[in-house]
């Protein structure tokens, strides 16, 4: 009985980090469903995220969810920044080319916040009050950040999928996904869809980087790094460009990873996820959730 | 075509580079080898002083030479060693390693010193390992921790250099000491950084001794750097039952560590090493009571209450603004760790020097008690810190 109450333990920890991943992921399988572009730049704006809160909350003494607004409004017009500036005019470029660009802006971003505010990582204040709910007599609990996590995480994802299904915005998205130049051809305004993508997916990862402050209590400049790359492998497992998709596989990487710490070695903690992940490929090349598209010849 | 040119103008450009930089090197280590050393002769003592006084490490050894002058003057008040008063002769060797050994020539070579103190960082003290070897002449690091300094890889130990600070394994050493002795802890878990030899070396020291002395790791976990998430292996480890969890990483992990593990009710110890030391960050990240139950093994404390010390601090903190540093500190025991090696010796002769430092066998510093081991390591005491309830660091004990 014991090692199931552990076991349920090591479930919350898993959603939490899965939840993480999660947003950052569907950021990722927006920008790529729509333009085909990997952006690299994503995990940064994560980041920056993080730091426009971590300021907000320590300088400007705002509340949680004022320093949650304002991360993810700055982050939105951030990503869209990148877009105009970076990746714009590179879009009749080759895929490749773009590739690049969103490498070196992923660096930019990391490397001036290296400039301005250090390497070292910082301390997140605490904004939320200490909550703790307990089960079974406390052998599990749950704590108002686990708690928090999984309700932004869960509402933003129901919010954009309502976006993408229900609003002329989202018909436009999925118009260009499908087909950018017929969608050009019916009056799609591309630019502009374009940089709605963008807004939303950075207004994701803003949000993320805000709750991984919180949750964590730390922020640094190359925070964007790991989870970034994670967040893009989960995006592939769920099937890219899929967003219900990306959303599974956030959360598959964050409890596959938690139980291999938890029933395995540690060690092999990113080879054994990684691993796992090339099977689900090999068995379902589009992801899970991917439909295998023919190609049109 | 043009591609290959221009790979081909680099290939040619790194080689000839590579080669003048090995000129540098070879032409600076090229001195008069052997002969007895001239800096005893007449009224005063001449000792060498190659430290890191510019350049991206220059704050150890500013903070070094702060400690070592504190030092030098108190002797030299008292009447100087062999009754004679001691002079320095300082050279700043820039933090880079062909000046350092350029100066460490120079000093042993020319300038004749009966012993050098310094450089400050492992990297610079490396370097000029052979120059002493060379000359004969003792060369003494406060703070170089690297082990390959005193003892090379085929375990033969390097004549003519010492140290006087602990290296880091030997903090896992004592950290086992003070879990097994003092917490009285039989079970243990680790979790370490793997990406890192610092973290490896003081995981595998603190088993080793933990397991000699009967206790049992029962529980040994790997992160990497950069890892935030700490609780599935935290929750692992409390559901092992250890007592007390060894962490020998850098304050950054740690202070993740120790706020997860209070968030998931970890009630046990924890424990770590040197790199515990940034109580701003700590205090900040897991806050104070999180870290009630938190030690780490440390050089020094500015709190110690020995007379020495506190005569040590009131100089210090006279001169200076700030509560002294650890390097301060070594520093000021390092300049009487050559004083007494020479009284000791009676004679300024380098070789009677090195033989006297070699068979230290209680010398008392402020960074606590030691006795110069068989690898010109010192066998030492170390400080075990604590946190007060308000967030301050605490003396809790020192181990042995």
């Amino acid at each position: 009985m014991e090692q199931f109450y552990v076991f349920l333990q090591q479930l919350i920890n898993g959603v939490s980090l899965g939840s993480i991943y999660a947003l950052i992921a569907l950021g990722y399988t927006m920008v790529y469903g729509i333009i085909k572009l990997i952006n690299f730049a994503h995990g940064d704006i994560y980041m920056m995220g993080a730091f426009i809160a971590y300021f907000s909350v320590s300088y400007f003494h705002l509340g949680f969810l004022s320093a949650l607004l304002i991360s993810m409004a700055a982050c939105t017009v951030l990503g869209v920044l990148i877009e105009r500036i970076a990746y714009k005019p590179l879009r009749g470029a080759t895929r490749i080319a773009a590739l690049i660009t969103a490498i070196g802006m992923s660096f930019f971003l990391e490397y001036v916040m290296v400039f301005f505010v250090g390497a070292q990582s910082r301390a997140f204040p605490n904004v939320l009050p200490a909550l703790r709910i307990e089960f079974f007599g406390g052998k599990v609990f749950i704590t108002g950040k686990e708690l928090l996590i999984y309700g932004v995480t869960l509402f933003l994802v129901v919010l954009l999928q309502f976006i993408v299904r229900k609003t002329k915005t989202g018909k436009a998205m999925r118009a260009v996904a499908f087909d950018r130049e017929a969608a050009m051809l019916m009056g799609i305004n591309i630019d502009y869809t374009i940089s709605a993508t963008f807004a939303l997916g950075s207004a994701l990862a803003g949000a993320a980087g805000v709750l991984v402050g919180i949750y964590y209590s730390a922020v640094n400049p190359l925070m964007g790094m790991t989870p970034g790359l994670k967040a893009f492998v989960a995006a592939v497992l769920g099937g890219i460009g899929i967003i219900p998709g990306a959303a599974l596989g956030g959360m598959l990487m964050g409890l596959i990873e938690t139980f291999v710490i938890a029933y395995g070695q540690s060690t092999y903690r990113d080879a054994v996820a990684f691993a796992i992940l090339i099977l689900i490929l090999l068995v379902k090349p589009s992801g899970i959730l991917g439909t295998n598209v023919r190609e049109k010849v | 075509m043009n591609m290959r040119k221009v790979l081909a103008a680099l290939l040619v450009m790194t080689f000839v580079f590579g080669l003048l930089a090995g000129c540098g090197n070879s032409s600076g280590a090229g001195g008069n080898a052997g002969g007895t050393a001239g800096g005893g002769e007449g009224d005063t003592i001449l000792l060498g002083v190659n430290f890191e006084l510019s350049g991206g490490l220059a704050a150890y050894g500013q903070s070094k030479i702060n400690g070592l002058k504190i030092a030098l003057d108190e002797i030299n008040a008292a009447g100087g060693v062999l009754g004679k008063q001691i002079v320095l002769k300082e050279y700043d060797n820039k933090g880079d390693n062909a000046e350092a050994v350029n100066i460490s020539t120079r000093l042993m070579g020319e300038d004749k010193v009966i012993a050098m103190m310094g450089p400050v960082t492992s990297g610079r003290v490396m370097a000029s390992v052979d120059v002493a070897k060379q000359f004969q002449v003792p060369m003494v690091t406060g703070t170089g921790t690297s082990a390959g300094i005193t003892v090379n890889e085929d375990g033969s130990v390097n004549d003519f250099v010492y140290r006087i600070c602990f290296i880091d394994p030997y903090q896992g050493t004592l950290a086992a000491n003070y879990a097994a002795d003092t917490l009285a802890v039989k079970t243990a878990a680790m979790l370490v950084n793997q990406s890192d030899d610092y973290s490896i070396y003081m995981a595998e020291a603190f088993k080793k001794t933990f397991e000699e002395k009967g206790g049992q790791i029962v529980e040994s976990s790997t992160f990497m750097e950069g890892d935030l998430d700490f609780k599935a292996a935290l929750t692992k480890i409390k559901s092992s039952g250890a007592e007390l969890i060894f962490c020998p990483n850098y304050y950054e992990p740690d202070a993740l560590i120790a706020k997860q593990a209070q968030e998931l009710g970890y009630d046990g110890y924890l424990l770590g090493g040197d790199g515990w030391d940034n109580l701003d960050h700590l205090i900040k990240t897991a806050g104070a009571d999180a870290l009630q139950k938190a030690f780490f093994i440390n050089h020094y404390f500015p709190g110690d209450t020995t007379e020495k010390n506190q005569n040590f601090v009131k100089k210090y903190t006279e001169l200076h603004t700030d509560t002294p540093p650890s390097f301060a500190a070594l520093g000021y025991d390092l300049m009487y760790f050559v004083a007494d090696a020479i009284e000791r010796a009676g004679t300024t002769d380098p070789v009677e020097i090195n033989k006297a430092m070699a068979a230290t066998t209680n010398f008392e510093g402020v960074t606590g008690s030691f006795a110069m081991g068989e690898n010109h390591d010192p066998i030492k005491s170390a400080m075990v810190i604590g946190y007060t309830a308000d967030g301050q660091y605490k003396l809790v004990d020192k181990v042995q």
